[in-house]
Formats: C-alpha cells, structure tokens, sequence
C-alpha cells in the first residue's frame, strides 16, 4: 500500500496499544439481569464516557430550540411567563401587591423548575433513546443524566434574569453568605439526579408514569415555599402539620435556597441537614435501582 | 502483554469466547406497558410477561483474526447472539468473554437525533462507541468524507434516505477503530457503489481489526468476505465451520436452491 496509509496503521497501532493500557478492554459478561455490577469500574466507565452525556444533551438542547421563532430566548421566555402567571395569581388571592414577594417567586420557580424538567424529562430520556440504547453498549446512567444537564443548562440563564429582579427589588439585601446558597443548588441537583434515575427505570415497566409526573410535579411546587414563604405558615398551622411541610425535601432545598438570597436570616441547621440527606438518600436509591436495572432495558424497549 | 502476539502453543490468542450462552428474555406482549394494564391484569390475575429462548447453551471460541460469519433464518437468534456479545442483553446462564473493544454496526441502525445534522451524529456516535472528544473530533472529518455525501452531511438527518442515513452509520461504525468489529444486516439499503466501497473497507478491517462478525442472508457475502462461519436455528447452534460447507448444510436444511436471490450481496 501507499505510505499515508503505513503511517495511519502504525498511528492507529501506536494508539491502540495506548488504549490497551488505559482502559479495560477485557471484557466478561455474565448473568446479573436484576443484579448490580461491578460498581466501581461502572462509575468509573461513566465519568470516562461524560463527553458522551454531555454531547447528548447539547445536541438535545440545540434540536430543541433551532425550529422555534424566539429559539434560545425561550429559555428565559419560559420561566418569566410562568412567574409572571403566578404572580398575577397570588396577587389576586392574596389582594395584595408585594414586589419584593415577587422576586421570591421568580427564585424559587427557577430553582424548582431545574428539579422539576429533570424529572419529567428525565423520565422520558430512557423510553425515547430507542435505537441508541438497543445498539450500543454503555453506562446507561449516562442517559437520565444527561436530562439533568440539559435542565441545568436551561436554569442558567435564568440565574442572571433573577439578579436584575433583585437588583431592583431587593437592593438591600447583597452580602456574602448568599454565596452559600450554592450548597442547597448542589443538594438539588443531586436530588434532581436521583429522582431522574429512578423514575426513568420506573417509565420502562410503566409508561404512564410520565402521564403522571407533570401532576405530581406541580402538586408538589404547590407544597414547596415557592409561592409561600417559610414564614407565612410557621404561626398558622399547629405542630404535626408544619412537621409533614419540613419533610418535604424541597422545603430544606428551596427553603435554604431562598432564604440565604432574600433575607438576612440564616436557614436552620435542620435545613442543611436535610437538603444534604434527602439528595444523597435520592442519589444512592435512585442510581442503585436503575444500574439494578438497566440491562433489562434492552429487552424491554423492543 | 500484547493481545496479538502467538501464544506458546502456536494457536492465536482468543478474541471471544462464549461458553454454554443461553439468553432467556422475559418481555412484556403489551404494546406499550402501563400502570394501568398491570392493575386490570392484577385484578384479572394474569400475568403479561412472557418468556422468550432466544439462544439455547450456545458454546463456541473466536480466535483474532477470524472473520465469522452468522446465518441462519429470521428469529434464528443471530441478532440477540450479537446483542449479547457487543455487552447490551445480559446472558441468562453461561458468559461471554471478548477481548478488545467492540464497534457494532446491528440491525436496527444506529439513529441517533435525526433533528441534528450527518456530522452531529458522527460526533455523537464516536463518543457512544467510548471514543473521547479529541479523538472523535480527529475523525469527523475523516469519516464524513468518507460518506461522500456532500453538502448533505451539514443538513439534518431527518432529510436523509433510508441509504443516506445507512452510509452514516456504516461509516461510524468501521471508523472507530474497533478491535472487534459486528455488523448485523447493515448494507440492506446502501446502493451498489456504496457496498462495493463497503466491502472493500470491511476487507480492510477483517485484516486490520482483531475479530470480525457478520450477519447476513446474504450468503454470498459471507462466503467472499469470511474465513468461518456458524450456522443457528431456532437458538440452536447447529454447525460451525468453514463459510463453504456451512452455507451449503444452511441451504440443504432449507431447501433453497442456489438461486442468484439467496446468494445476493448483503
């Protein structure tokens, strides 16, 4: 053969041999349908495929937003529309106009819609990977996973439309320790990856759980401080109910959230407790269900 | 340790071994499984699984460099068979054992988003196949050249003909440097300048990459382009052996005359 292919078989062979070195190219498959694997080398070939999760969901994000009139602007469109309703909402069953309630809305629906659109489309990102998911072999997780990028990348830009809110209506309110609002961000996502991983093995045996979730997703925003503050239920309900409220995770998560941004107040121990709890709890059941799963999902795409 | 060197006893290392395989699926006959249907069948007491033997106690080894071809006639098991080997249906009983990383080029095709453009998915399918970024982006370019289909490549998938979109995934799978390289019906739809560029390139690899597998009605194709063969039916093994002498039991068993239709290029 001619030379330029001599010198892309010795590349090809130089790079293989590299490869041999690095990743596992011994193989064994044995019978662990509902089992777990390995979970070291699982994770391990996870954060080794990332670029593959990522790409999907870029290559998700931009499909999405390219055949539509405002494309990416929809992004913010979104959301601002949906605080703007609320707002109005509250507005009228409260009969009073508060601005500074409204930036805690727009706040907290942002945050609750990363968890929220990690759910719901994480639910889904199994059943509608079809082909991809029966002709390739790789770390399934990747797939619920890259749902959440995708929701996160779609909360960003939400994060600088909140500042100008704030700016205008909170203006006192800037100090350091709103950099720990961070901390209760990244309990979310977690929780958010979680609850993506489980529901989406959980859509595979039944596809009506994505009929549901849009419903037990804005039941439970309706329950979260979103369009009610912390502070608004403490004196009006008695012991055992305000206990029921803090269970749930999204109190702590945007409960702590909120509070650093908005107000002077340091969110109780409890609530950093929990936020961490409830995401790492969400994570280990969740992930462990899919991975206990996943390689029956072949069968059951067909 | 190289994979490729020769053992001491003069027989080349294994690329796949697979020992006493059987692959029992349990799926569901519903369409499309709800809750819904699990409550009525609960209360009915039925159940909507059903089991499927798709391979029974299979056992056979692969040496590298062999070209191995499957025949066999529809709901043989030859594509659960390559499922299974590629590592995405999990064995019932017994193990599969492959040395080297596959690239699998199987039935269904690889359709990823067909809003994304003939390169997008080349990038996307790189990566699947384990590829990093740097490495896939040194191949795009490469590989979408060697589509040949012009500026279609930067249009969506969704314009594509059933050919168009075969040439993609044709061109992902052999170009992602595979060690073990399973194709499975793939060339049904390319056209005749295509497949003959196919098949130079699958002559290419059979010798570049360590283990080839082939599925195919085209009997023709497994001849020319394997140095063995195995024959399934009905989840069985029922012969192995040289390309020749299997196609012809396969032929005798079914009773199919060497007719120029049986033995088309795949």
């Amino acid at each position: 053969m001619t030379a330029p292919s001599d010198a892309r078989e010795k590349r090809a062979r130089v790079s293989r041999a590299r490869q041999a070195e690095f990743e596992p190219v011994y193989h064994f498959y044995g019978p662990h349908r509902a089992g777990l694997p390995p979970l070291i080398p699982y994770f391990r070939e996870l954060w080794r495929r990332r670029a593959f999760a990522a790409e999907m969901s870029r290559a998700d994000m931009r499909s999405a937003n390219t055949s539509t009139f405002f494309g990416q602007l929809w992004l913010i469109l979104n959301p601002l529309l949906l605080a703007a309703v609320y707002y109005v909402l509250v507005t009228i069953i409260r009969r009073e106009n508060d601005p500074a309630f409204f930036a805690h809305l727009t706040l907290g629906i942002f945050a609750f819609q990363l968890v929220g659109t990690s759910v719901t489309s994480g639910a889904k990102s199994v059943t509608s990977s079809g082909k991809l998911l029966l002709n390739t072999p790789f770390p399934r997780l990747l797939i619920p996973l890259s749902a959440v990028r995708t929701a996160f990348f779609r909360f960003l830009p939400t994060v600088p439309v909140y500042f100008v809110f704030h700016a205008i209506f909170l203006t006192h309110v800037w100090s350091p320790k709103m950099l720990l609002s961070l901390y209760f961000l990244a309990t979310m996502i977690v929780f958010a990856m979680g609850l993506a991983a489980f529901f989406a093995a959980l859509q595979v045996y039944f596809r009506d759980t994505s009929s549901f979730l849009p419903f037990f997703v804005r039941i439970w925003m309706y329950l979260s401080p979103i369009l009610w503050a912390p502070e608004h239920i403490l004196g009006r309900f008695s012991g055992p109910i305000i206990t029921l409220i803090q269970l749930n995770p999204m109190y702590s998560m945007i409960g702590g959230y909120t509070e650093l941004l908005q107000s002077d107040a340091f969110p109780t121990p409890y609530m950093w407790i929990s936020a961490a709890v409830w995401a790492l709890a969400a994570a280990v059941i969740g992930f462990l269900y899919f991975i206990s799963r996943e390689r029956e999902f072949a069968v059951r795409l067909v | 340790m190289s994979l490729l060197s020769v053992l001491s006893n003069g027989e080349l290392p294994l690329a796949v071994k697979v020992n006493d395989l059987s692959i029992t699926y349990r799926t569901t006959f519903e369409r499309k499984p709800t809750l819904k249907q699990a409550l009525i069948r609960f209360g009915r007491g039925q159940r909507a699984v059903r089991e499927v033997e798709a391979i029974k106690n299979i056992s056979f080894d692969v040496r590298t460099g062999t070209a191995m071809g499957i025949i066999g006639s529809n709901g043989a098991g030859k594509s659960t068979l390559m499922r299974a080997m590629a590592g995405i249906l999990p064995p019932t009983s017994g193990s599969i054992e492959v040395w080297g990383r596959a690239s699998t080029l199987l039935a269904l095709g690889v359709g990823f988003n067909k809003n994304l453009s003939g390169r997008e998915n080349i990038v996307l399918g790189g990566l699947a196949a384990g590829l990093s970024r740097r490495e896939v982006e040194e191949r795009a370019d490469e590989v979408a050249e060697w589509t040949e289909l012009g500026d279609f490549i930067d249009m969506p998938m969704r314009t594509y003909s059933s050919g168009m979109s075969a040439r993609v995934e044709f061109s992902v799978a052999v170009h992602m440097k595979p060690d073990i390289l399973m194709i499975d019906e793939a060339l049904s739809t390319g056209d005749a300048q295509f497949r003959e560029k196919a098949n130079a390139k699958m002559a290419e690899l059979r010798d570049s990459a360590r283990a080839m597998f082939l599925v195919s009605h085209g009997l023709g194709s497994i001849k020319q382009m394997c140095n063995e063969a195995i024959w399934l039916d009905k989840g069985k093994l029922m012969m192995r052996g040289k390309p020749g002498e299997v196609v012809n039991a396969y032929m005798k068993f079914v009773k199919v005359k060497k007719s120029a239709a049986a033995m088309e290029d795949i």
